[in-house]
């Protein structure tokens, strides 16, 4: 991350999401040119379920300002369950950030977004680009004894 | 005390002997030997004569459980997670013969656990375990006043006390009732077990094992106002424990500073137990370029790094099945309190999902299922 002062602070968001809904709602939406602010970087995975933890982690401990996991709605899995155990992958990780009171547990989002839906990916990434960039940067980019 | 694995007509039976506890376990396990009961005994023996250390060992000779004989299967030291040995031993399949396995609650608890990560499994395997007052840090398992200390733990069990000088650990373990066995050996809060001692003989298969031993069944309610009052300090303690820990990432990076990075509580983490671990592995190299760009991204860097990502990282794969044994902190080379900051972790992971590992092989590990509605509030 590159020396960034409060006014043109623009976090970097590492986004996991899934193939089969929001990725391809995140491609409609930039066909449809709907405008969004440029920070979250895209990782394709093939299901929300599919993000370890450990994906977590590395994004956070190298720098990442926030993390976003998108996957299909309850019930509308291509798998029919990862999503549900990506949610309670996703419990299980809050309650360690919450529990060791790290600021992690706030950068940290899981999102239902189906693959109709271009504008509430929009909607999304708007309203955790704001909530991202009034906590400001990550702490942890500064630390050196990871 | 909970039901065993067998068939459920089965009534859990108590039985108390006129001998001291020491003497009613080796004898059982002579008689098991003896008999062709079981095959082999594994269990806690001497390593060595003049410095005496302890490890985990397989007894076939009766004769190992005499009173002066190299077992000392109630000894208060624990040199590995007998849960662990246990998955080793099973891993591969069913035993041709019965094993009996002398093991604590928190060793138990684990073997349970592996054993829903498909990594063991309870055939042949005959599980005797006992109330606990904790063990003594191992690194004193050498020291040459192993007597004098094994004699004060025997005063205090009597009395419902744990020594000041056992594991921290264990100072703050309030689950030391175990819960599973085959026969459960009451120590904690009993009185006079030089003389007298009461076994829980909790499944059908424990009672057949105990057929041999002399003595009168009792019946009466089975917890003691010391097992009550204990679980009230040991609990006041586990608070103390907790709310020393370091918390927010300062916190964990002065916590974890003095990591050497041997990994040794992973190794000795019984609820670890992949082959390969993904700190271990490829994936967690780097590359001379990865250093040179962190460099220039923050202009320092720690090496070797990761120390907290491995932290971080291990809780989060194994903080819902931590049964709290300690051993992580046991060998620490670098003195962190590992098993606290993970306790205090496991606590609250596991209370998110109404889980305690261990206290029920049926009951599913949190990750491995779902319901469709919960957590609504986790995704927005």
């Amino acid at each position: 991350m590159e020396e960034q002062t409060e006014q043109t602070f623009s976090p970097t968001i590492v986004g996991f999401l899934c193939n089969w809904c929001t990725y391809a709602a995140a491609d409609s939406a930039g066909v449809a040119r709907m405008k969004m602010p440029p920070s979250v970087m895209v990782v394709r995975v093939m299901c929300s379920g599919r993000v370890d933890p450990l994906f977590v982690l590395t994004a956070f401990l190298r720098g990442a300002d926030g993390v976003l996991i998108s996957g299909c709605w309850p019930g509308q899995c291509h798998y029919q369950t990862g999503n549900l155990q990506a949610r309670r992958r996703t419990a299980l990780l809050k309650s360690i950030f919450d529990t060791l009171e790290l600021e992690m547990s706030d950068r940290f989002r899981l999102s239902w977004v189906s693959s109709s839906e271009a504008p509430r990916f929009v909607r999304v990434v708007k309203e955790f680009d704001r909530e991202i960039t009034d906590l400001g940067p990550s702490p942890i980019q500064d630390e050196l004894f990871l | 005390m909970p039901e065993g694995a067998t068939s459920s007509a089965f009534t859990p039976e108590r039985l108390r002997t006129n001998q001291g506890a020491e003497e009613t376990v080796r004898q059982l396990l002579r008689s098991l030997l003896q008999s062709g009961q079981v095959e082999a005994v594994l269990a806690l023996g001497k390593t060595g004569t003049e410095e005496r250390g302890v490890a985990y060992s397989l007894f076939t000779e009766p004769d190992a459980f005499a009173m002066d004989g190299d077992a000392l299967p109630l000894l208060p030291f624990m040199p590995a997670n007998g849960g662990g040995l246990l998955s080793r031993l099973t891993l591969g399949g069913a035993l041709a013969r019965p094993v009996a396995a002398v093991i604590r609650p928190c060793e138990l608890r684990a073997f349970i656990e592996l054993m829903k990560l498909n990594q063991g499994g309870l055939d042949n395997v005959v599980l005797i375990s006992s109330t606990c007052a904790g063990v003594y840090p191992l690194g004193t398992a050498v020291n040459g006043n192993l007597d004098e200390r094994v004699s004060s733990y025997w005063e205090g069990m009597e009395h419902g006390e744990l020594d000041e000088a056992v594991r921290p650990t264990c100072r703050a373990c309030e689950s030391f009732i175990p819960e599973g066995a085959d026969i459960t050996v009451a120590l904690f809060g009993e009185e006079d077990l030089d003389r007298q001692c009461t076994l829980y003989l909790n499944t059908e298969r424990g009672a057949a094992l105990a057929q041999r031993l002399e003595g009168t069944t009792v019946t009466g309610n089975s917890e003691r106002a010391a097992i009550e009052r204990s679980k009230g300090e040991r609990d006041a303690f586990r608070q103390k424990l907790f709310a020393g820990v370091d918390v927010g990432m300062t916190g964990l990076i002065h916590t974890f500073g003095r990591c050497i990075g041997c990994h040794g509580c992973k190794t000795v983490c019984p609820i670890c137990y992949c082959q390969l671990c993904h700190f271990d592995s490829h994936d967690c190299e780097r590359e001379p370029g990865y250093y040179e760009g962190e460099l220039r991204r923050k202009g320092g860097l720690r090496v070797p790094p990761d120390t907290v990502f491995f932290q971080l990282g291990r809780m989060a794969h194994m903080a819902l099945s931590c049964v709290g044994c300690g051993m992580c902190s046991d060998v620490c080379p670098a003195d962190i309190p590992v098993s606290t900051i993970f306790s205090k972790v496991a606590a609250s992971a596991q209370a998110t999902f109404d889980y305690e590992p261990g206290r029920d092989l049926a009951e599913e590990i949190p990750l491995r299922t779902f319901k469709e509605e919960e957590f609504a509030q986790v995704a927005t």
